[in-house]
């Protein structure tokens, strides 16, 4: 099992509640995994900055002067906003891949969780309603984000198995299913040179997506082709800059369940996830089709594409 | 009238209360309200009763059912009206996967859309669907009818024993040992009844009929990989 959860703004005046119904969604997914629990949330688009989510299980002393060594080493302003074992290191936009760069040098113990203009990324260990409270997720605006709860059956419980996982600069992938292939695929990309830090399967999904993107696939073809290179079962949720998608294997015995109204878009690997959003009662609510990807976006019309199964 | 509030009553205790209708029950008529998407509503009922869950219902809602007619005034999860016995469930909204799996009797009825392998492995039930089905409905079917007012999806009907299908929109594909089948007078009889009995005004010489070509019975040689 696992549970997974987003929603997609279309009403700006929702924003300031992103974080809490999100959060309530979560929380109600609990049952479906109660090992660990993480939200990834996109914010205000500050075109002047760039933003580092980092994690460490030591955070007071990890954190103590990272924000003045990552200013020193990169030559640049950094503002660090630290909340548990997460902190959030703002840079001058176009600095990102050079701060990735000198962390890995300054702080090498120090595990980055995403890298983007507007995302935030926040997983750790524990209840779902736990997790949300020590990072006080609730309290988070935004425009759509995305949540997972996990019950692990592929790798082991730890912060770096948890999801979502980051795919590329704002993008992240949440995953309920299991992956049956994921070792040969891990070890076919380790050798294309992609970094895969554990055991777990969805990791390879999300390296796999990374993978493609950076041969110079769009995210949309990236999935497609999930379709055909992932054995397994899989409900992916990937979110974006722009927005989220939401793809599903052909079997599709994951559950997924969509609700559209002219407020949001929302997503639930159960009807219960959505019940208590405003307005659900008059939403369309639907099942995304088996081996389609479907996007909403800010930017451009939603479109599900269908693929062959 | 009797009203169970979610909100108030626990799923246990609101199971427990139906179950313990006994045939000779004068209090027929149940309405459920606040269900809110929760599993396992009004599952292992058994006595003429009249139930009707006010909203959405999560997974296996009527599951397992006899005798009880049971109104789902929403959309249902995964796995309704799972191995039911005897007795009617009506969904208005749409139905997620695996929909009157494994039913020995009674009726379903489905105004929206099923998703997925609806109608797997029933063995009596019968099962009248105002819209569409998904892939691999009636998978390994062994009794009973399954009509679709819509279209169905892919692999229509794989490995099927002697349950009739009933389509009137487009079949997708067709699963392994699936055909269609002519459609003889006492099919046209049936198919009157099971669209009376789902409320549907579709008109049965609208509809295909599809079966059981019977090469899966025996071992063939030809159907090993």
């Amino acid at each position: 099992m696992c549970g997974i959860v987003g929603l997609f703004l279309k009403d700006k005046a929702l924003e300031p509640q992103l974080g809490s119904l999100l959060t309530a969604m979560l929380v109600t997914m609990t049952d479906r995994g109660p090992d660990s629990a993480g939200i990834a949330i996109y914010g205000e688009d500050n075109p002047a900055i760039s933003k580092l989510t980092v994690q460490s299980d030591e955070p007071e002393q990890a954190f103590a002067t990272l924000e003045k060594d990552l200013a020193a080493a990169l030559g640049g302003a950094v503002h660090l906003r630290a909340k548990d074992t997460h902190a959030v290191l703002e840079v001058e936009r176009g600095q990102l891949s050079a701060a990735r760069a000198l962390l890995t040098k300054i702080a090498p113990d120090i595990r980055v969780m995403a890298t983007g203009d507007t995302v935030e990324i926040y997983k750790e260990v524990g209840l779902p309603k736990d997790v949300a409270a020590r990072f006080d997720l609730a309290s988070m605006s935004g425009t759509h984000g995305i949540g997972h709860t996990r019950m692990a059956t592929e790798s082991l419980v730890t912060t770096m198995g948890a999801h979502p996982f980051n795919t590329g600069p704002d993008q992240c992938l949440v995953h309920n299913g299991s992956l049956s292939n994921h070792n040969r695929l891990r070890r076919k990309l380790q050798r294309e040179g992609v970094h895969i830090e554990t055991e777990n399967d969805t990791e390879v999904g999300a390296a796999y997506i990374t993978w493609r993107i950076q041969n110079g696939a769009t995210l949309g073809e990236a999935l497609e082709g999930a379709l055909n290179d992932l054995d397994g079962f899989f409900t992916f949720l990937v979110g974006t800059k722009d927005g989220f998608g939401v793809v599903r294997d052909p079997i599709a015995c994951k559950p997924a369940v969509m609700a559209e109204t002219d407020q949001y878009v929302a997503f639930g690997s159960e009807y219960r996830a959505l019940v208590n959003l405003p307005g659900i009662e008059q939403a369309r609510v639907w099942e995304p089709e088996p081996a389609t990807v479907y996007f909403w976006s800010h930017q451009s019309p939603s479109t599900p594409t269908k693929k062959a199964a | 009238m009797q009203t169970i509030d979610m909100e108030t009553t626990a799923l246990r205790d609101l199971n427990a209360t139906l179950q313990a209708q006994a045939e000779t029950t004068n209090q027929t008529t149940w309405e459920i309200t606040n269900p809110k998407g929760s599993h396992a509503i009004a599952v292992g009922l058994d006595a003429p009763i009249d139930v009707t869950v006010k909203g959405s219902t999560g997974y296996y809602c009527a599951g397992m059912n006899k005798q009880a007619t049971i109104t789902v005034d929403g959309s249902a999860g995964p796995g309704v009206a799972e191995n039911m016995m005897s007795g009617k469930v009506v969904i208005t909204g749409d139905a997620s996967q695996y929909a009157g799996a494994t039913g020995n009797g009674g009726t379903l009825v489905i105004k929206g859309n099923a998703s997925s392998r609806c109608g797997i492995s029933m063995k009596g039930i019968d099962i009248i669907v105002h819209g569409n089905v998904g892939h691999m409905s009636a998978f390994m079917a062994q009794s009973g009818n399954l009509v679709v007012c819509g279209d169905a999806g892919d692999a229509l009907g794989d490995s099927i024993y002697e349950a009739r299908l009933f389509v009137r929109g487009s079949v997708k594909s067709l699963g392994a040992d699936c055909i269609e089948k002519e459609m003889r007078p006492e099919h046209l009889t049936l198919l009157t009844d099971l669209l009376e009995r789902g409320g549907c005004d579709a008109k049965p010489e609208e509809f295909k009929r599809y079966g059981s070509a019977r090469e899966l019975y025996h071992f063939k040689i030809d159907n090993a990989y």
